[in-house]
């Protein structure tokens, strides 16, 4: 990194830090400005990357008479426009079909592959150990965790099943059920610290090695 | 004694973090690093992979996850490089476009990797699930040009690869539920070989697709890219800083039991 971007990144993550000792201007400018700089960064980059090549470059091109390939944009870039259209109350109706075609399409590609992602294939993987119990190829503890894995699955399903009275043993299947889910936040949780202080650590490298490092090597 | 510890201001916590960090920062201290059997399999998934072999490195992510990820980017790519397996990089996240640009030149220049020949940068496109979804059929019709603008049926690593076919493997770093997505549009659709690189906040939601084999191998973190880097042979930041990581979480275990007792025994004499 050159020496001055050095100096402004040292800057803002000693401004970002100095919220720690308490809330101050120094801290709000660096957090607006990520802001500002994620938000303007990521339309410039989807304008060159995915507007001009997709859209203004085939549109180009028809009048430029090297392809009429763009004029099936026209399509496209209509029905997108459409969204604009809640701009006025008159003609704001108009923008339910880009939204139709949106969800609609979305729901066509998304349904069948995520029940397959994420149902089939996890019941799936919860009841096939069951399979290699019976063909015997695993080990007691392995047999020890598929068991302890279906009950989870059982009890913790059986905690956000409300059609019946949580009373008696569903009761305690429920019980049994919130065990495992706060085992699993835990886990999360703990997992989640370590990335946190995984960015602090970091931070601190970039200060003391990159930051002092430059401030030493000039004075050297 | 008791009550000052309850009451212990925050910042007191902040300084003795700041420390745990900065002491074993300017005092490294080496500790052993085990690895995990989802790490592992990636590891040998790639090291069994035949010289010209193509896998496709997603970096899924921005500055405010680099900590983490860019640790495991660069030692799977040295392990690609090494092996004289192709890369092609690309992500689907608009803010992690220079970033794994800028990533793959530093460890590109470091092995001796040319641009166009032993690796390709295509860089970002709008639209999740269709790219992936499109790029099943032609990566050449979703990515017309790589981010430096050469078209991409003129770089010559392109001339074999039309679609996940020539592919053998996705890993896709994510600090986000952009793994998921491309388990569920390339893998099912596909049935392309997925990896993942993630974030410490996602570990726990990547284990059930681990289970079932839609993931053939995980690396989890900061911890997970100092495995790596251990199993490449290759000690850089993921071993430096998850030694430090250790001492912080010593700190955290200790504030915990000392804050727990002291909140007990003050309970206890209150009532």
């Amino acid at each position: 990194m050159e020496p001055v971007g050095i100096w402004i990144a040292a800057f803002l993550t000693l401004c970002i830090y100095s919220f720690l000792y308490k809330d101050n201007p120094f801290y709000r400018f660096a957090e607006y400005l990520f802001v500002g700089m994620s938000v303007g960064y990521g339309i410039v980059l989807s304008y060159h990357q995915g507007f001009i090549p997709f859209a203004w470059e085939p549109f180009v091109a028809v009048f430029t008479g090297e392809s009429l390939f763009g004029l099936i944009k026209l399509i496209p870039i209509g029905i997108g426009l459409l969204f604009f259209s809640g701009l006025s109350s008159r003609h704001t109706w108009l923008i339910r079909f880009p939204s139709a075609i949106l969800i609609g399409v979305g729901c066509g590609l998304a349904i069948p592959n995520v029940l397959r992602a994420n149902i089939f294939e996890q019941t799936r993987g919860t009841v096939e150990p069951f399979a290699a119990i019976n063909a015997g190829t695993l080990s007691g503890w392995e047999i020890f965790g598929a068991v302890l894995m279906v009950i989870g699955v059982i009890c913790t399903l059986t905690y956000f099943f409300f059609s019946v009275e949580h009373r008696g043993p569903v009761k305690w299947m429920s019980k049994v059920g919130i065990a495992f889910l706060m085992i699993g936040f835990g886990s999360a949780f703990g997992n989640t610290v370590m990335g946190r202080v995984a960015l602090l650590i970091q931070r601190v490298d970039f200060l003391i090695n990159d930051w002092l490092g430059s401030i030493v090597t000039f004075f050297g | 004694m008791l009550t000052k510890l309850v009451n212990m201001d925050r910042r007191i916590v902040f300084i003795l973090v700041a420390l745990a960090v900065i002491i074993p920062m300017l005092f490294p201290i080496s500790l052993p690093v085990s690895i995990s059997e989802p790490t592992r399999n990636l590891y040998d998934f790639i090291d069994e992979l035949p010289a010209g072999s193509a896998i496709m490195l997603v970096f899924d992510y921005g500055p405010s996850s680099l900590a983490e990820l860019n640790p495991m980017a660069k030692a799977i790519l040295k392990q690609c490089f090494d092996k004289d397996v192709k890369v092609i990089g690309l992500t689907l996240y608009a803010v992690g476009t220079t970033m794994g640009s800028d990533l793959m030149k530093e460890v590109a220049e470091e092995k001796g990797a040319v641009n166009g020949e032993d690796y390709v940068f295509l860089g970002f496109r709008p639209g999740n699930e269709l790219v992936i979804l499109g790029m099943g059929t032609d990566i050449a019709s979703i990515y017309e040009t790589d981010f430096y603008g050469t078209p991409t049926t003129e770089l010559p690593m392109m001339e074999n690869i039309k679609n996940y076919d020539q592919i053998d493997l996705v890993v896709d770093l994510s600090s986000g539920n952009l793994t998921e997505v491309w388990i569920t549009f390339a893998n099912v659709q596909f049935n392309q070989q997925i990896a993942a690189g993630v974030t410490g906040v996602i570990i726990s939601q990547m284990y059930p697709y681990l289970q079932t084999g839609q993931l053939i191998g995980l690396i989890s973190g900061i911890a997970g890219a100092a495995e790596y880097e251990r199993l490449i042979n290759s000690p850089s930041k993921g071993i430096l800083w998850i030694n430090i990581e250790s001492f912080v979480h010593l700190l955290i275990v200790i504030l915990v039991i000392i804050g727990n007792i002291a909140f007990f025994v003050q309970q206890e004499k209150e009532e």
